[in-house]
């Protein structure tokens, strides 16, 4: 069965960027405009795994893996962070709402898929 | 190999942030103390410098990385917004297009400007290096266990599960790079009622070949929650036990609830982005299914059959609303435009050196995109010429007695089937005797004309007209108020102008809704029909008996003691056969003046798809296009401007040029 994975990014080429790759390997992809919207999109689910970028309108991404992670339906679920930061502390307190990785922009897509391929596989 | 719709988007989102960045940046200038302001600022750094970064535009992102490092000491709060920085940011946002396209200045310059922005921000503190270092994880040393064979123990954490880790992509992952012998000890797992199932209890060993290097394991575990430990096999001297750098025990820190949820606001709504031509072909397909839709009417009325006329008023309707909803997929509202005008009246008005205050009215009102795009260098001459012309410097307005700061309004608003756009200033005003003296100088006017007042303002659309008595830098582009009112015409809008001399100048823009479908006057002429935008009718009367007499193709004709020239279709479509006994004149207005049409008759008003003349066709001058009616047949679309340019001129060879021209 295809995985889906959920790309947060209040930025459409981002995400489309994002998507693009994410389809020629072979996932399904949900987008979400920004932390609120992701929040929504992720409890209603199921997806296999998130791709959030940390900057963003109404919530950001640290405040929507948080809430996330609240909630039972999170458990299993892996979340990449996708910034323009490489700030370690910034970093340490996405591991510590509750992400799995840290992703500096920018990246090609052989190294996203890499990664995607280690983390959801 | 970036895809060509996907560098669209990249552009087309550039240019959105650029111009939310000027609104942002100029809005700050006004309240430079509003958190919400400085951080819509610096998203939008944040996503020009990340989006530059993925496609493939290091040197604008990296300048972008010193910008928002600059500002970074605002949102900190060490420093504070002043006008100097906002100058200064507005100089260092305009050099980002520069880089897109390679035609940006020298990287001193762009450097020197950060410093001028850094040195604004924090009292000449050193500007921070606009070149971003990656951290590199700190690679593994070369030491003696490459050289062995090496055990490898791991587990993961306790929260790992939880966060989506997979131990069987990890073991996966490790026999790639050459690990064997897994062996997995379940020694750790409890009892059942002890058992967490959330927990993975299995400790995992295996051996990892010589050559393969901390740093590769490192790689391994790198999305992982994992505790690994990597050991020399053989002579193992000081095994010790080695915490892998990135993982952290989440276990031990439960995700904090510090963090409230933000206040609740609207949260945009989800957009998609359609490239023009798409709602373009839209707009067509709908043209034509409300074309079909009227024959089919038509047949269902003939046929007198109940089952069908029943369907045929459902598909109306159907119609109707798939047609409307197809328009409102292309209204976008002027808000899109605003932008780049408050900045022109900023710049502006720092230019010219008179203080000015720039309000927007209705930055919601929506228009068809196509009618926005046309209108933004209009009403950027207009703002200009109420700037330049209009606005009095703040001397001259303390004499007359007037708030030093003047106020320059742009205001949009609905009002019936159009959008007004207003553009109105409180200067000077303009001076109808000014405007004659210098029509008559230009011979537009006889010396003892006789012209009421907006008679007067209208004069300052012909062309070449001015009365700034030296031409300005600013508005002197050659672009007179003609191009204005023709761009306006061109678009079925027309033009108003109303000043008060000392209390200013407005002007208003009246524009139709959309470009594409409009209410038209059907009439007859020689057998074949013809539409005539509704809105440029005045009245209808009858051709009197005495001018019937086809002898001349144009005359004049006296509207309650007005003198309009008339065009006899007939005449100027080399009609074959007689004209009917009764004929109609349909007067129509446009910029140009009045002038009427004679026709056979008159058939009904009616809602027409304007679809475009082939470009074999674009010479024919007086058809603006053609539609498609209910009975499939077509009718051309008169083009009333050059209609009345024709009538007028055809006027003017008559030897009644006088006449006319007022």
């Amino acid at each position: 069965m295809k995985k889906t994975i959920l790309i947060v990014d209040d930025s459409p080429s981002i995400r489309r960027m994002v998507a693009m790759t994410l389809g020629e390997i072979g996932y399904d992809v949900i987008e979400a405009t920004d932390g609120r919207d992701g929040l929504a999109k992720a409890l209603k689910g199921p997806c296999d795994g998130i791709i959030t970028d940390q900057n963003m309108p109404n919530m950001d991404g640290l405040t929507f893996i948080r809430e996330f992670r609240q909630q039972t339906v999170s458990r299993g679920v892996p979340i990449i962070v996708l910034s323009t930061d490489s700030d370690d502390t910034l970093r340490q307190r996405a591991r510590e709402a509750g992400a799995i990785g840290w992703m500096v922009k920018p990246f090609d897509q052989a190294k996203l898929t890499a990664v995607l391929r280690k983390v959801i596989g | 190999m970036i895809p060509d719709d996907l560098a669209q988007l990249f552009h087309e989102e550039l240019r959105d942030l650029l111009d939310s960045l000027d609104r942002g940046l100029l809005d700050l200038r006004a309240t430079p103390e509003d958190p919400a302001l400085i951080d819509q600022v610096f998203r939008d750094l944040h996503t020009i410098k990340g989006n530059g970064a993925m496609f493939g535009f290091a040197e604008l992102s990296g300048f972008v990385h010193g910008f928002e490092t600059a500002f970074e000491r605002i949102r900190s709060g060490a420093a504070k917004v002043t006008p100097e920085v906002i100058r200064l940011a507005l100089r260092a946002r305009d050099e980002i297009p520069g880089l897109l396209d390679g035609q940006a200045g020298t990287a001193d310059a762009r450097q020197a400007l950060l410093s001028d922005l850094s040195a604004a921000l924090s009292d000449g503190a050193a500007v921070h290096s606009a070149t971003r270092v990656a951290n590199p994880p700190s690679l593994g040393q070369q030491d003696a266990r490459q050289t062995h064979w090496q055990t490898l123990q791991f587990a993961l954490d306790g929260a790992a599960f939880d966060l989506g880790v997979r131990p069987d992509l990890i073991l996966a992952e490790l026999q790639t790079v050459g690990a064997v012998g897994f062996v997995a000890e379940t020694d750790a797992i409890p009892d059942l009622a002890q058992l967490d199932p959330s927990v993975c209890h299995i400790v995992w060993t295996c051996d990892v070949p010589p050559g393969v290097g901390e740093e590769a394991i490192a790689d391994v575990f790198m999305f992982a929650e994992a505790t690994w430990t990597l050991v020399a096999k053989d002579p193992a001297p000081q095994a010790q036990p080695m915490p892998a750098a990135p993982a952290i025990d989440t276990a031990d820190n439960p995700p904090t609830k510090t963090e409230a949820p933000s206040a609740p606001t609207p949260s945009a709504a989800p957009t998609v982005r359609v490239p023009a031509e798409r709602l373009d072909a839209l707009m067509d397909a709908v043209g034509e299914l409300v074309i079909v839709e009227a024959r089919l009417t038509e047949l269902a009325l003939n046929s007198q059959d109940a089952a069908l006329l029943a369907t045929a008023e459902q598909i109306t309707r159907l119609a109707n609303g798939l047609r409307d909803a197809t328009m409102t997929l292309r209204m976008v509202p002027i808000r899109s435009l605003v932008g780049r005008f408050r900045r022109l009246v900023s710049e502006l008005a720092d230019h010219l050196g008179k203080p000015v205050n720039f309000v927007v009215q209705g930055e919601e009102t929506e228009l068809d995109k196509t009618l926005i795009e046309k209108l933004a260098d209009p009403i950027v001459h207009l703002l200009r010429n109420a700037l330049d012309h209009g606005v009095e410097t703040a001397k001259d307005r303390q004499t007359a007695q007037k708030h030093s700061v003047a106020t320059v309004t742009l205001s949009a608003a609905h009002e019936g089937t159009e959008v007004v756009v207003r553009i109105r200033d409180d200067g000077k005003g303009m001076d109808p005797a000014k405007i004659r003296e210098k029509a008559v100088a230009m011979g537009l006017i006889a010396p003892e004309a006789s012209l009421d007042r907006s008679q007067i303002f209208a004069l300052i659309f012909a062309p070449g007209f001015s009365t700034a008595s030296q031409v300005t830098e600013v508005s002197g582009r050659g672009v007179g108020m003609d191009v204005v009112k023709r761009t306006i015409e061109g678009l079925r809008g027309r033009i108003e102008l109303t000043s008060e001399p000392g209390q200013g100048t407005e002007i208003a823009l009246h524009m139709p809704l959309t470009l594409a479908i409009i209410d038209g006057l059907l009439v007859d002429v020689a057998g074949e029909r013809y539409a005539l935008p509704m809105g440029a009718v005045q009245e209808i009367v009858e051709l009197p008996a005495d001018k019937t007499n086809p002898d001349t193709t144009s005359d004049f004709l006296d509207v309650r003691g007005e003198f309009v020239p008339f065009l006899r279709l007939r005449a100027a479509f080399d009609c074959a056969g007689e004209a009917p006994r009764t004929q109609n004149v349909v007067i129509v207005s446009a910029s140009g003046g009045k002038v009427g049409i004679v026709v056979d008759r008159i058939i009904s008003t009616q809602q027409v798809v304007i679809k475009h003349m082939s470009k074999l066709h674009a010479h024919v001058r007086s058809i603006s296009g053609a539609t498609i009616l209910g009975d499939g047949k077509v009718a051309l679309i008169l083009d009333t401007a050059q209609l009345i340019t024709l009538g007028h001129h055809q006027a003017g060879s008559a030897g009644h040029a006088r006449g006319a021209a007022a």
